[in-house]
């Protein structure tokens, strides 16, 4: 076996780590961009509480402290912090999942929603909650795990059905095949329907997705999922760039796209579970924020990930003070809200791109 | 020891079989140039070496079967260079670059380093890209992308380049470009060139060996002088190959 050269950049001593990612500084100003939008999200609503109040009010809940005096709307425990927690959570979990999926198959369309990912956890939320379906010691995990499992199989029907329909899993096979999927998801949610007419509120509460009643346990399992998850896919930017050239190309400059293609497959669907078993089917939110990060940040994952992870709660914060306020004291289901809002914002920006060449 | 060593192999996509018991090697240094009609399985021949398909036979590099290679292992032996490139996103002319060194840093743990950076910048100079290595490769002819890939593979510094019609889309231009960058790549001693070529013109100028293949099966292989006889290239064609060639050039002699 020939060497050409005596140092081929595995043999370097203690070479200097070169960045691709973003500095400290740019982590900083998106962080700062989505903290002072959780505190506007907190302190916006049907009773409004000065921003002082609520930062004091944020401390004091990190830090476990009683609430002070004057604030007593949010009760114990603070449940509009709660609600705006999930959502960003939520929101930065389903668009680090978009800009993953957009990634690995090289195309601009793909997401939970628009594969049928996030309808497929929906039937397996909703299977569970229908038949009862739990795990003893563990009454929130039968939802959980049976949407995680559904959202996996789904995916993995989605796109074995695409490959076999068109190898090269183009944008139009998907979305076909992802647009049927959800339409027969829908069929048997209607079935289920008929056969648990009792359950008919819930049902509907996963189809249109809402996070008003979370938790603070709904809060720390998001966060978890997203560590695990998100982590897992963050630590794979450079595979996802591969792919996002190409997946032959991929495979050529050493990439074990099987193993990788699957991790990814895994961690989105684990990640888009929880999200929906949480808040039911959010839609457009892992579609449209990839897109608008990229425009900031670039194509590469080593700064659109991080980057979509900060927009992506930012966006779903924003979506959430809209379905709370826009026809206040109605309420409006966001996944109704990011369906409208990131509808246009998607047309926009496909036809900006397309207009553009890109 | 032979760089690469095929024996046997056999490709199969569903019940058709695509390429039937080829076997063919390379040492360091040569050139070897797969010719055939369409349809003859010389890109499968490259997927297979390349770990992008199933086959039966062997394919050793270096005495050692490839499939026993991790794919980052592999990479930096044996580089691809594809006939088509549709990159989807806009990427910078570096980063796709930057790319061909994934293989010496692979794993969600490693980072690239400042001989990675190095080399990407030697490649960059090689094939003229330095001054847009920031460009988007979105706005780039074929030719240019087919020169970014080039230079993703010369960052990669393999030992076996692997290039399927490697000049296919170029106007003659790049196509002298491409074809006298890989000559001077060859030139370091050990490495060695497989391409797959539909010209034959370029096959005899370039190529120091021939892979003869006529529906998945070798007709002939060897030093490029011995294969691509007029006699063979006509029975694989069914044309008079030669004399096509020879009629097309004579054409210059009107200008």
């Amino acid at each position: 076996m020939s060497h050409n050269e005596p140092n081929r950049g595995e043999a370097a001593a203690s070479p200097r780590i070169r960045k691709e990612g973003f500095g400290a500084l740019a982590y900083l100003g998106f962080a700062l961009v989505a903290a002072v939008t959780l505190v506007l999200c907190v302190s916006v609503g049907s009773v409004a509480v000065p921003f002082g109040n609520t930062v004091r009010i944020i401390v004091g809940a990190v830090a476990g402290k009683e609430l002070p005096a004057g604030t007593e709307i949010f009760d114990r425990p603070p449940r509009r912090l709660v609600r705006v927690l999930c959502v960003a959570l939520t929101g930065a979990s389903l668009s680090v999942c978009g800009g993953a999926m957009q990634g690995l198959l090289k195309n601009p369309l793909a997401d939970g929603s628009t594969l049928g990912v996030s309808s497929g956890a929906s039937l397996g939320a909703v299977i569970a909650i229908a038949f009862g379906i739990t795990f003893p010691g563990l009454p929130f995990a039968g939802t959980m795990v049976m949407a995680m499992l559904f959202a996996f199989g789904s995916m993995l029907a989605i796109l074995t059905m695409a490959y076999k329909l068109d190898y090269s899993l183009s944008t139009n096979s998907i979305i076909l095949i992802g647009v049927i999927f959800s339409m027969l998801v829908s069929s048997v949610l209607s079935l289920i329907i008929t056969f648990a007419p009792d359950r008919v509120h819930s049902i509907t509460f996963w189809t249109m997705g809402s996070l008003a009643g979370s938790s603070y346990r709904n809060a720390l399992v998001l966060l978890i999922a997203l560590i695990v998850c998100g982590g897992v896919i963050l630590r794979l930017a450079r595979e996802l760039n591969a792919f996002a050239v190409g997946e032959d190309n991929a495979r050529h400059v050493g990439v074990n796209v099987k193993k990788v293609r699957l991790t990814v497959l895994i961690a989105v669907s684990a990640l888009i579970g929880v999200c929906v078993s949480i808040g039911g089917t959010i839609g457009f939110v892992g579609l449209v924020t990839p897109h608008m990060v990229r425009m900031i940040t670039g194509p590469n994952h080593s700064r659109l990930l991080p980057a979509s992870v900060f927009g992506g709660a930012t966006f779903l914060m924003l979506c959430d003070l809209a379905a709370r306020t826009l026809f206040n004291p109605r309420e409006l289901p966001i996944g109704v809200v990011t369906s409208l809002i990131g509808a246009v914002l998607f047309i926009v920006i496909f036809y900006r791109q397309r207009r553009a060449g890109a | 020891m032979k760089m690469l060593e095929v024996r046997d192999l056999s490709v199969r996509y569903g019940a058709l079989e695509v390429v039937r018991n080829v076997s063919f090697s390379v040492e360091e240094g040569e050139w070897l140039m797969i010719v055939g009609p369409n349809g003859a399985g010389k890109s499968t021949i490259v997927n297979a070496i390349s770990q992008g398909a199933d086959y039966t036979g062997r394919i050793a590099f270096c005495g050692r079967d490839v499939r026993s290679f991790k794919s980052s292992e592999l990479a930096r032996h044996i580089g691809v260079l594809s006939q088509n490139h549709m990159v989807g996103y806009a990427f910078s002319v570096g980063e796709v670059v930057r790319l061909g060194r994934y293989a010496y840093a692979p794993g969600i743990f490693s980072r690239h380093t400042d001989e990675d950076e190095e080399s990407v910048a030697q490649a960059l100079a090689l094939t003229g890209l330095a001054e847009i290595e920031k460009q988007s490769v979105l706005t780039l002819s074929g030719g240019e992308l087919q020169r970014v890939f080039l230079a993703q593979i010369f960052a990669q510094d393999p030992d076996l380049l692997i290039l399927d019609e490697p000049t296919n889309h170029l106007d003659l231009v790049y196509q002298k470009q491409v074809f006298s960058l890989i000559e001077q790549w060859r030139q370091t001693p050990g490495r060695a060139v497989i391409s797959v070529v539909h010209d034959l013109s370029l096959a005899l100028a370039y190529g120091s060996e021939a892979l003869l293949l006529n529906r998945g099966a070798a007709c002939a292989v060897g030093p490029v002088s011995d294969v691509l006889t007029a006699e063979r290239l006509n029975e694989v064609y069914g044309m008079d190959v030669k004399e096509w060639m020879q009629t097309m050039l004579r054409q210059w002699e009107k200008l």
